[in-house]
């Protein structure tokens, strides 16, 4: 598989590490009044589709940025890569 | 009728034309007093038990394909009870045990064989690792062998014993673990259970759940809705998918695993070797091929298949620990789509749906699960209470901190 990164070009996955699911950026609030059961969920329930699927990949081997990835996880085919900080900011999250 | 060495010459004499198929094709009926969802080796081995062991007689494994098309026939076939957790070593040293009479219970050949596993360690932290798991074994009934160099060296004197970086300094030898005939295990249970009259329906997809007033009342198929008393999904690489029908978000993500097999060679492995320093495990199979396998590939898919740089990565595992091995050639390849949970064990438990039981969750180890996992998950459809040995493999663990984590990875499936 070669994922398009956004400011190299194109990169085999060998250089990279995936870390799962992208909801992983969206951490919930811990002062919430339901953080409990938020936290599990977040953790640890999984969609896990058998088509599109967005997660989080680490440019280990080289830039060492965070991408989100979207794959199609029945033929391997990545559909947009994008990098989790835009993705982050977007949402209102970090600076 | 039964196999024995008196049929086999029987038939050799008179042509081979006694033989029969091993298990009926039977139409669907309207309704069973138990459905199993999945007929790879954990669903007909629940069916098995569940007629043998709880007199359920009225009872059917559902099969969107062919018996033995997942991964029961896709695994690297190794069985061993070397687990540390309290949660999880009983378990499989149950396991072990049902093994061990398998082929008298089932009367069929799954050329389950005791030829030993050996785990490889190469530094002080390591082997005192092994030592504190080689005494959990020992503490649930287990079989344990401490080897220290110059007893793997006499075991295996074709490892690379001069690695400067990762040293063999000894191994922990589990004699009783070994192999079994990975198809062989979903025919005999297949032609057991069906002896005992439960229906096998192939090319039967699961499609929903008939569910009324929160209670599982059956299941929707290809070949139209079944009523049950008892649904129980064993459906591995699928967990997902099958359970998401009856509304439930699982602990699971679903991964590739690749094997690998050489050329046929002449004996060269005593037994299962595993590399201590990477990821890395090998057999010999009875034709000669070396079996072997490492890591997953590490992302979410449903496809059968994985990607060259873990092939490459399992390679270099083998060369480092075996470098004779880089002399055979590979003659195949494939991948089976596991369920990674989030702490690397397995679920056998009530759903919130009355009426519906879930088995999965089997990441990288559940062929030598099979027995048990069907002993236990036919106890807990039948009574309604989990086994035992089974106790801790509960859907709820990470809700109330008891999960069972024997890598020490954390809710990261693909560490596990
Ligand atoms: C490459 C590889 C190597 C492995 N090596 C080992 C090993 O050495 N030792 C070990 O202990 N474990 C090993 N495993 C793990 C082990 O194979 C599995 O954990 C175990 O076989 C899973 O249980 P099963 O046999 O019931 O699954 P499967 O055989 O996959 O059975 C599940 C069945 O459910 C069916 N199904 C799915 N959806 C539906 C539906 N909607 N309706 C009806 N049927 C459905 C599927 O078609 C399938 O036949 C390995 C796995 C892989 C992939």
């Amino acid at each position: 598989m070669i994922i398009d990164h956004p400011l190299l070009g194109p990169r085999d996955i060998a250089e990279f590490i995936c870390l799962g699911d992208a909801v992983l950026i969206e951490r919930p609030d811990p002062a919430a009044g339901d953080a409990m059961d938020r936290f599990h969920d977040w953790l640890h329930l999984r969609d896990n589709p058998a088509g599109e699927h967005r997660e989080l990949w680490y440019h280990e081997h080289g830039d060492r940025s965070w991408l989100v990835v979207t794959r199609d996880t029945l033929t391997h085919e990545i559909r947009r890569v994008e990098l989790a900080r835009d993705v982050a900011r977007a949402r209102g999250r970090g600076v | 009728m039964g196999y024995s060495a008196f049929r086999i010459v029987r038939e050799a004499l008179t042509g081979h034309r006694g033989w029969k198929p091993a298990w009926r094709d039977p139409e669907p009926k309207a309704e069973y007093d138990a459905v199993v969802v999945g007929g790879g080796g954990h669903g007909l081995a629940t069916a098995f038990y569940l007629a043998r062991e709880h007199g359920l007689a009225n009872v059917a494994v559902l099969e969107k394909g062919w018996l033995g098309s997942g991964n029961i026939g896709r695994n690297t076939t190794i069985i061993r009870s070397n687990y540390l957790l309290p949660g999880n070593q009983p378990f499989y040293e149950w396991s072990m045990k049902l093994w061990e009479g398998l082929e008298q219970a089932l009367n069929f050949n799954a050329m389950v064989s005791q030829r030993g596993v050996l785990n490889l360690c190469h530094s002080d932290a390591q082997r005192d690792a092994y030592a504190r798991r080689g005494n959990a074994m020992i503490m649930s009934g287990a079989d344990a062998v401490l080897l220290d160099r110059d007893g793997v060296r006499r075991m295996c004197p074709f490892l690379d014993f001069d690695n400067a970086r990762f040293p063999i300094t000894g191994g922990l030898w589990q004699p009783r673990g070994g192999t079994a005939r990975h198809d062989a295990v979903a025919w005999g249970y297949a032609r057991a259970a069906d002896r005992r009259g439960v229906d096998i329906v192939q090319n039967c997809e699961v499609t929903g759940f008939l569910i009324e007033g929160g209670v599982c009342r059956g299941v929707e198929t290809t070949r139209g809705p079944i009523r049950a008393r008892r649904v129980g999904v064993a459906v591995a690489g699928s967990s997902s998918r099958v359970m998401a029908l009856a509304g439930l978000r699982l602990p699971i993500e679903s991964h590739v695993l690749q094997a690998f097999v050489t050329e046929g060679l002449k004996p060269v492995l005593p037994g299962v070797v595993t590399y201590g320093a990477g990821h890395f495990y090998v057999s010999q199979s009875d034709k000669g091929g070396l079996v072997f396998g490492g890591d997953l590939d590490g992302y979410n898919t449903y496809a059968q298949r994985g990607n060259l740089p873990v092939v490459e990565d399992v390679c270099e595992g083998g060369m480092a620990m075996m470098p004779s091995i880089g002399r055979a050639r590979v003659l195949r390849m494939w991948g089976g789509v596991v369920d990674m949970s989030m702490d690397g064990s397995p679920i056998i438990d009530r759903t919130p749906v009355e009426g519906l039981f879930f088995n999965g969750g089997w990441c990288y180890g559940g062929f030598k699960a099979t027995p048990a996992s069907g002993w236990c998950f036919a106890h807990l459809m039948a009574t309604g209470d989990p086994h035992p040995v089974a106790a801790a493999m509960r859907l709820d663990r990470f809700r109330t901190g008891a999960p069972i984590d024997e890598r020490g990875a954390g809710p990261q499936p693909n560490l596990h």
